[in-house]
This record gives structure tokens, sequence and C-alpha cells, in this order.
């Protein structure tokens, strides 16, 4: 359990956890105003291409991911079924709403099928997550695992609903207030708010007593039980609330490409997803978004870079194991974590002449200062 | 057997009446108001075998699979990799040579070198550390996959059945009665018939070597404490090793027996990998019988899944694994 679990013992001194219950830790980081304020103007410096096949898709990707960092991060849980749940809200918006298929779409309004497809997929997911939280640590995985390929199976199997391997295609977007939300800008925009919003939400429950609960329950969950904690129904809960921004993070996927598909829900998206939450970090929120940009960075530009070096271009997924497996090697914390460790090695040069002591050999301690000083 | 039946009187009642209507409905010859009702006998029968015999490869692939699980509590997510490395080293030899059991013993030695790498470089510097285990076999199998599909290609590959087992064998099970009183007797692949038989011979040697010999007993220990086993003076590392090879080398044997009956292509190892992970969570973790069980049960219900309901087939299949989970989420033959 070393990367989410043992290390994060370490991470959080009682100390480091009152401090930043109090305040968002954003306020006072310059570098936050600044991508926070880049990513507003965003539509004035990229244009339609790079604004929604690379910022919008990160964003989308990162949503997806942020939810599994929840539940890694804090709830000590790896999901493989995250993406599931968002292929589950995306095809719900494509059965209820307007599509292509006109013989399997309901035809509602957007509004009422968004919701219907929101509170779905959040019942999947905590009903997966149910079926998960009754065994611990790496089971998990093997159970979140088989449910996602479980779906994948079953969507090309199924053409009742979800039009086997076809899938939906030509998913209507919505046009209300005279504006085209689909239109590459507005749904920048959206896709901005949303990720913001998850993002926030993340954060604030992470120290909200649910979510220090929650990281209660990671740490010792023995202990927790026996302080009169219902561990489950905590771990349960957790599921949920990651299960809706999954959910979300479908709704836009949906729009985003107007099709639903079982390509979009097979396995090696599930794992994908893990994989931009493990690249970028799985201890802080904004771990996934950094993942999601760097996964799709390489997945669009990885063909022409290796064409460049006179390789082939199909090898973008060995590229993508190849860079996974460094990151699961060297850091336990992912990019973040390997910037934090060089940061703090050039301080710790810088100021061990000054006495202060270096940082400690191990991972875990490295994080656990790292993580402090992040934070301050 | 005896402890089952007094603690749980019900649920062996149950399990010996499904046995006996099981029973009935493979031997006996139906009445005519069975046919009408789920069709025909020969259909059911071909469903039951075809189910068996998947079972028999299904638990080849997940016996390696809950061996490795059980004794280094190394979930390797990389396992259906090393089937379809197994299957195309078995492709590859049977092509060339055109002998079918060599392809079964190159493919053995080399999937188990593979695992004998696979633990000495990577797993051994991570010991004790379950998840970043389990990350890097993700990432293991996702290198291996694209580097199968770069040396492969993404074309579905047969291997040929030898002469000497194509065709199929009269079996003494009674399909239907002709209106002349004859009977008419099942035909089934007498290939399928031999996989089985040597899966279930595999089966209880690996029973038997772990429960009768002293490399059992070791490993046997192991499951159960490693950490003491190692402070008797046992090389653990070399039993790791051993055992990682047999895991893998199992599975890569399946590869040659799925390519034989079935086809190998580029997402066959997240099928099996997905077969045996389900085995093993209906089964119990790290048991032999629990996966000779869990194979049996899921190859039958996916074979008679996609004979009687389809598009639901899968669905059968999860459902069994969350009745289990729901039920005894620690597997059916589970000690804990």
């Amino acid at each position: 359990m070393s990367l989410a679990h043992d290390a994060r013992v370490a991470v959080h001194p009682a100390g480091v956890a009152q401090r930043s219950a109090r305040g968002w830790p954003e306020i006072n980081n310059p570098a936050a105003w600044i991508v926070a304020a880049i990513l507003l103007i965003m539509p004035l410096i990229a244009n339609g291409f790079f604004l929604i096949e690379i910022f919008a898709t990160t964003l989308i990707l990162g949503t997806m991911a942020l939810s599994l960092m929840f539940l890694a991060g804090y709830g000590g849980m790896v999901s493989l079924m995250q993406l599931t749940i968002a292929g589950f809200s995306a095809y719900m918006v494509a059965v209820f709403g307007v599509s292509g298929n006109a013989n399997i779409s309901l035809g509602w309004p957007w509004w009422l099928a968004v919701p219907m497809a929101l509170a779905l997929a959040t019942i999947f997911g905590t009903l997966g997550g149910a079926l998960a939280v009754r065994t611990e640590g790496i089971y998990t995985i093997m159970i979140t695992l088989a449910i996602g390929a479980a779906f994948y199976y079953f969507t090309n199997q199924n053409w009742a609903i979800f039009n086997g391997h076809t899938g939906i295609n030509t998913v209507a977007t919505p046009h209300f207030w005279g504006v085209n939300w689909r239109a590459d800008i507005p749904f920048y925009y959206i896709v901005l708010a949303v990720a913001a919003l998850c993002y926030f939400a993340v954060e604030y429950v992470s120290r909200a007593p649910f979510g220090l609960a929650l990281q209660g329950v990671r740490d010792n969950p023995r202990r927790m039980a026996a302080l009169g904690f219902n561990v489950n129904a905590h771990r349960v809960a957790a599921y949920a609330f990651a299960s809706f921004v999954a959910a979300l993070a479908g709704v836009l996927q949906v729009w985003n490409y107007r099709q639903i598909s079982p390509g979009s829900v097979s396995v090696g998206a599930c794992i994908d997803i893990l994989i931009i939450a493990v690249v970028g970090g799985i201890t802080r929120p904004i771990g996934p978004f950094i993942g999601a940009l760097i996964f799709v960075l390489l997945r669009t530009f990885a063909i022409d870079f290796l064409v460049k070096l006179g390789l082939d271009g199909n090898r973008f997924r060995l590229l993508i194991g190849l860079g996974f497996l460094a990151i699961v090697f060297w850091s336990s914390d992912g990019v973040i974590g390997l910037w934090q460790s060089w940061w703090r090695r050039q301080r710790s040069g810088a100021a061990r002449s000054s006495g202060r002591h270096g940082r400690g050999s191990g991972q875990g301690s490295g994080q656990a200062s790292g993580q402090g000083s992040g934070h301050g | 057997m005896t402890r089952f039946v007094e603690r749980h009187p019900a649920w062996a009642l149950i399990i010996i009446i499904a046995i006996a209507v099981a029973l009935w409905l493979i031997f006996a010859v139906w009445p005519p108001g069975l046919e009408d009702a789920i069709g025909r006998k020969r259909v059911f029968l071909n469903a039951v075998f075809n189910g068996i015999t998947l079972g028999g490869l299904y638990f080849l692939v997940a016996s390696g699979f809950t061996l490795i699980f059980g004794l280094m509590r190394n979930v390797n997510l990389a396992h259906g990799s090393l089937y379809l490395f197994g299957g195309y080293v078995g492709y590859a030899i049977s092509a060339s040579t055109g002998s079918w059991l060599l392809s079964f013993i190159i493919a053995f030695i080399l999937t188990a070198l593979v695992g004998v790498l696979l633990q000495l470089i990577v797993f051994r510097r991570m010991e004790g550390q379950d998840l970043r285990q389990t990350m890097v076999t993700i990432g293991l199998s996702i290198v291996f996959a694209d580097l199968m599909l770069w040396a492969c290609g993404g074309d579905f590959y047969q291997i040929q059945t030898p002469n000497w087992l194509i065709g199929p064998v009269e079996l003494p099970l009674i399909t239907a009665v002709k209106s002349s009183g004859e009977p008419v007797y099942l035909r089934y692949p007498l290939v399928r018939l031999v996989i089985f038989v040597a899966s279930v011979v595999i089966g209880v040697a690996m029973w038997l070597a772990l429960n009768r010999t002293r490399i059992g007993m070791i490993i046997r220990a192991g499951v159960d404490d490693r950490d003491i086993l190692a402070a008797t003076g046992v090389r653990i590392q070399l039993v790791f090793v051993g055992v990682f090879a047999l895991g893998a080398g199992l599975a890569g044997i399946a590869g040659v027996v799925g390519g034989t009956f079935q086809s190998l292509s580029p997402g066959e190892d997240i099928r099996f990998l997905l077969a045996s992970l389900v085995v093993v969570i209906v089964g119990g973790m790290g048991s032999i019988p629990g996966a000779a069980l869990g194979a049996l049960i899921i190859g039958l219900a996916e074979q008679l899944g996609s004979v009687y309901i389809p598009t639901y087939a899968i669905v059968v299949t999860f459902l069994i694994m969350v009745l289990v989970l729901a039920i005894r989420p620690q597997g059916l033959v589970a000690r804990r």
C-alpha cells in the first residue's frame, strides 16, 4: 500500500491538517492566480484546435482522474471504474437526450436528460462502490477493474439500450439563450467552470469534517471504527461523491465528442485514467490535471515526435506505458512529487549552510515536508 | 465436507439438489415438454461441455494468477499479457516446427523465463508494497501489449490442431431418441476433451505438489506467514522466483491452449485477465481449489448464458461475482 497509504500516514502531521483546514491554500499562492488567469483568457491565446483538443480534453480527463484522486488520495481506495461511471453517464445523456439513433434515444431536452444521467450514474457508482468496499486495498483494484470490464463487454453485447459496438452517434448538444454551447469558446468555458467547480469541491470536502474522517479511515480504519465512525458508510459516501464528479465529466465528454461507443469505456481507457492520476500525483487535487495535460500532449504530439525521431508513430502507448513505469518506479507521488523533491533539494542545498537540517532519506518524510511547505 | 454439511445444512441441501438436477439434465433422456420449454438437449449438452472445457482453460490461467497472489500478495495484472505471449510463442513454434506438444514446452519455458526476469528485476525491489507492484504490473501490461502488437500485428492467429486430435468423438451420453427407438449419442471435439483432461491433470498435480511435497509445504507456509518462514532459514527469494516462474509458465501453456481452441489477437490479454480476476474473486484469492471451482462456475455461466440469454451473458458472469461478494466477500473456497 505504499503508493497512497504508507507515505500518507506521514504526510499529515496534526499541525498541517489544522492549519490547512482554515482557508483555501490557493489564495496566498501567486502561481495559482497566474494559472487561473491564463485559463480564463485561454480563448484569446489558443485557437480552436488547442482550445478543445488540448485544453478542454485535458480538463475533462482531469476531472475524471480527479474523482479517482479523491478516492485514492483521501480514501485509500484505488478505483478503476471511474471512467466506467463517466461512460455510463455519457451513455445516459445519449439515451435520454436527443441523438442520431432515434430508435434508442428518448428525446428529452438536455436540462432533463443531464440531471437524470447524473443521478443514474451516481447511483451506479455508489452501488459499485458499495460492492468494492466489502474488500480492501488491492482487492479494490481487482473488483473495480472487473466492474469496468464487465460494463465494456455489456455495452458491446447490448443493442437495446447501448446500441452494441457502434454506440450512439450525433448526440445533440445544448442550445439556449441564443448560444450554441458546443461552439469552441462557450464549450471551453463550460468545461472550465465544471472542472473548477469539481476541483474546489474536492478541495473543500477534503478539509470538511467528512473529508477529515475519510482520511482517518484511510490511515487507520480500525481506530476510526473504535471512535464510533461508520467506516464503510464513509467509504461508500466517498464513492458517491467521486461518482458524481466522474458523471459530470462524462456529460462533458459526450458533448465534446458528440458520440459514445464501447471503445470510450474500454478497459484500456479505464487504465488511462489511473495512469493520468498516478502520473500527475494522487495526493493533491491539482495532480490529475497535470497528469491529464501530460497525457493529452503525449497522445496528440507523440506521433509527430516519434516519426521525427525516425521511429514508428504508432508506438504511442509504449511511450505512455514506459513513462508510467518510470514514474511509478522513481516517484511515489507522480510529477508533483518529483518536482517537490527537486525543489526541496535546491532549497535544502541553499539552506544547509545556515544549519537547517536536510531532507530525510525516505520518500515518506520527503513528501511530508514537501506537502507542508507546499501549503505554506 | 461433513463439517460443511453440519454447519450449513440448508446450503448443503440446495447444493445437493442442484447437483442432482444437473446430473439428471445431463444423463436422462429429456421428456418432450422440457425440450419444448428450453430447447434441444444437444444444444444444452454442448453448452455444458463447452463451459466445462472453457473452465479448464480459465483454471490454467487463473491458477497461476492465484498462486502468485497467494504467496507474494502480488496482483499481477500483466498475467493476461503472459497468456497472450505464451499463445504467440506457441503459434510461432507450431507454425515453424509443426509440433503441437513442442509448442507447449517452449511456451512454458519462455513465459516462465519472463516471469523469472520480472520477479528478479522488478518485483523484488518493491517487496511488501502491494499497490506499487500492482501499478507496475499495469504499466507492464500496457508495454507488453504494445510490444506484442508491434511484433505480431493486429491479426487473428489460430494454432493448428494436430491431426491425431482433429475430429469429434462419440460420448456415451444420449442427446435424443430417434422415432425408431435408436439413441443418438453426443459428438464432441476430441481436442477440447484432451485439453480439459490435461488441465485437470495439471490441477491435481499442483494440488498434490502443494499438499504432499516438501516444496509445497514451504509454499503453503509462505502463504500463511512469509516472514516467519524466512526466519526459519528458507531461502524465500528462491521460492518466490520458482512460484512466479510456475505461475507465468502456466499462463503460457494456457495461451497455447486458448490459441488452439479459440484465437489469439490483441485484446485477448484483457479478456483473460478479466476472466482470471473474476475466477479468483469468486473462488477465493490465493486458493487453488477455489480457482478450480471458480473457473468451472464462470466457464459454465458464460457458455450457458451465451446459449440461453445471448445479450446478457456477460451480466450473468458479473452477477455471480456480485452475489459471491455480497454473501462471501472472501470467495467461496477461502479460509479467511
